[in-house]
């Protein structure tokens, strides 16, 4: 394993003056390439600023955050925007796939969006992906017509339409029955093991940190376990 | 950049019902652009047909000479009455000369060398003043066009014949075929017969023009060689400025542009023209303000998805692409569809052939509907318009976006 990611003493806050809210606190936290991590702790804790800091949708406020050996702290949005669509993936709770386009189409956004079109080779990347998720039948499907555990594994197969290092989901099965949130697991756990794509997933359940091989636990605004 | 109106191409068909309607009100401002601009356009060509369609473009006089001055060697002051010299027109003489070389000029379509003055026309006890104009026979209608506004007879004017007006053959009671006497301000007198009478639709040359031919002028004006005035039609008479002092330096003579005699009629034109212009930008307006307010809605409809891009790696000036190339698209179709019913209506009216005098047109000119114009003004003004959303949707906190 080697070094991936790396943040220290990370501080974040949001408003100013009497209305400053400090969430972060001076975060320190290190991941290597093929760790499965789960992200733990109570609702306001900081998870989800934790989380998109690292998916450098936001700046910190102070503290340095780098990923593959590039310091991201201060980097510009277009800098950002490019190191994001290459080496990272993004599972959200709502799925948060383009409701116009169909199943592939959605998968293969990340790198058509970096290419300027739909290549051939993108569309292959897309569909094996989407036959490995148990969705041969849906390919062409708009995304409305799918169930909520079909959605979630469209947006498992966009997180890695490019071959991401590191793939953030925050609740990714939150919003599943049992069934499909377990079904959703086994995929992550099976390309992690398979292909050594570094998994952070935020979340309430046990059950899925269990199936983790890490642990990191959030508290007030820190990294504590 | 092709993606990028992929998706804006999406984002349109997804909502037919709201791009349907913004590509319709776009068509409709379109399609107002188009009715003004032929509106506009083909009323100044139709005041233009009935009002200076019938004037020379340019006209060419022969400068009146002046007595000349012998003033005593120790005058220090000389008081001259003169008065005006009615009696002597002044000649334009060598017209073979220079005449073949004016219609040789590219956009003159015809001359019409001329003698005019003034005289009576007698009937009985019935004496009326009139102008008379001597044409040279077979360039009757080559300025005023005569052979149109014959009501009875013809007008083709040969030696013993006069066109007179309808108006005037009323008020003296005249008929085709009659014979008048026609007599000059030189005391010369001719009877000639009624051969046509014209009814050109304005009180003066209906009352008090009589048309004769030029061998006839030359004997009731004592002008056995010569033209008092040669009169230019163009094919473009806006060119007519332009050409008039080509003509003077080609042959010497003070050709005249219409303008110089019809400035208020232009200037009415032009004034019409900038209305035109006003009316039009309010047109454009309506449609930048429609397209821009659709697509802030569509902008604010669709935060989330524009956060999820973003996430996923689409850049702001991919963002702005997306929604700008939604205004071009609408912008085109409302053109296109705009322009092809403008042109649809416009084939109802009869055109630019209806305006000559005589003829019951309307002034709507099909030719001056200016589509390509309206369809680059509306993609273009839809672009700007799209702009604003654009920006506002490419300046979105993904984060933001996403939690809507």
């Amino acid at each position: 394993m080697t070094a991936l990611l790396q943040v220290q003493d990370l501080v974040k806050t949001f408003g100013s003056g009497d209305a400053e809210t400090r969430v972060l606190r001076g975060v320190h936290l290190a991941m290597q390439t093929g760790e499965l991590a789960a992200l733990l702790g109570p609702s306001g804790s900081g998870k989800s600023t934790l989380l998109t800091i690292l998916g450098t949708l936001m700046h910190p406020t102070s503290g340095q955050h780098s990923m593959l050996g590039v310091d991201l702290t201060t980097a510009s949005d277009r800098a950002l925007t490019e190191f994001r669509n290459q080496h990272i993936g993004f599972v959200f709770q709502f799925h948060n796939l383009l409701p116009d386009f169909t199943a592939l189409e959605n998968v293969v956004f990340p790198t058509a969006v970096r290419e300027g079109r739909e290549t051939a080779a993108a569309r292959t990347r897309g569909q094996e992906l989407l036959v490995r998720m148990g969705l041969a039948e849906r390919i062409h499907f708009p995304t409305a017509n799918l169930s909520g555990g079909q959605k979630q594994r469209v947006a498992v197969a966009r997180a890695l339409m490019n071959r991401p290092e590191l793939v953030l989901a925050d609740e990714p099965t939150g919003n599943l029955d049992r069934a499909s949130a377990a079904q959703v697991m086994d995929l992550i756990a099976e390309i992690n093991r398979d292909e050594g794509t570094t998994f952070l997933i935020s979340t309430h359940d046990e059950k899925i940190a269990a199936l983790c091989q890490r642990q990191i636990v959030v508290g007030e605004g820190l990294v504590t376990g | 950049m092709l993606y990028a109106i992929k998706i804006a191409t999406r984002y349109l068909t997804a909502s037919k019902a709201q791009t349907a309607l913004l590509v319709f009100g776009v068509a409709i401002g379109v399609f107002i652009f188009i009715f003004m601009s032929a509106l506009i356009g083909g009323l100044a060509e139709f005041i233009m047909a009935r009002t200076a369609g019938d004037m020379a473009h340019i006209t060419i006089q022969a400068e009146a000479v002046d007595p000349a001055l012998l003033s005593p060697a120790d005058a220090h002051r000389v008081l001259l009455a003169q008065e005006p010299a009615s009696q002597t027109a002044a000649i334009l003489k060598d017209t073979a000369a220079f005449i073949p070389l004016i219609e040789s000029l590219p956009g003159v379509i015809g001359t019409s060398p001329q003698i005019n003055g003034s005289g009576f026309l007698t009937r009985g006890a019935q004496v009326t003043q009139v102008s008379i104009n001597g044409l040279e026979p077979g360039k009757e209608s080559v300025i005023a066009n005569l052979a149109g506004y014959i009501t009875q007879g013809t007008a083709n004017l040969g030696a013993g014949g006069v066109l007179l007006g309808k108006t005037l053959t009323q008020d003296m009671n005249l008929r085709l075929g009659q014979t008048v006497r026609v007599q000059s301000s030189y005391g010369i007198e001719a009877l000639l017969t009624i051969t046509g009478i014209y009814e050109m639709g304005s009180g003066g040359p209906d009352r008090r023009q009589a048309y004769v031919s030029l061998a006839t002028a030359r004997t009731l004006f004592k002008m056995p060689q010569g033209v008092t005035r040669i009169e230019i039609k163009l094919a473009d008479l806006y060119t007519a400025d332009a050409l008039a002092p080509r003509i003077k330096a080609l042959t010497g003579l003070d050709a005249k542009s219409w303008t110089e005699q019809a400035a208020q009629l232009l200037e009415a034109l032009q004034a019409q023209a900038q209305t035109g212009y006003i009316l039009k930008a309010f047109a454009l307006l309506t449609i930048i303000i429609g397209v821009a307010s659709a697509l802030l809605l569509s902008t604010y409809r669709r935060r989330p998805e524009i956060g999820i891009m973003r996430a996923m790696g689409a850049g702001r000036w991919f963002v702005m692409v997306v929604f700008v190339s939604q205004g071009a698209l609408i912008g085109l179709m409302g053109g296109l569809f705009g322009a092809a019913a403008g042109y649809g209506v416009l084939l109802a009216f009869p055109g630019r052939d209806s305006f000559a005098p005589g003829q019951n047109g309307l002034p709507i000119d099909i030719a001056q509907g200016a589509y390509g114009l309206a369809i680059v003004l509306t993609t273009l003004g839809a672009i700007a318009a799209s702009i604003l959303p654009a920006r506002a949707a490419a300046r979105l906190d993904p984060v933001t976006a996403i939690g809507q």
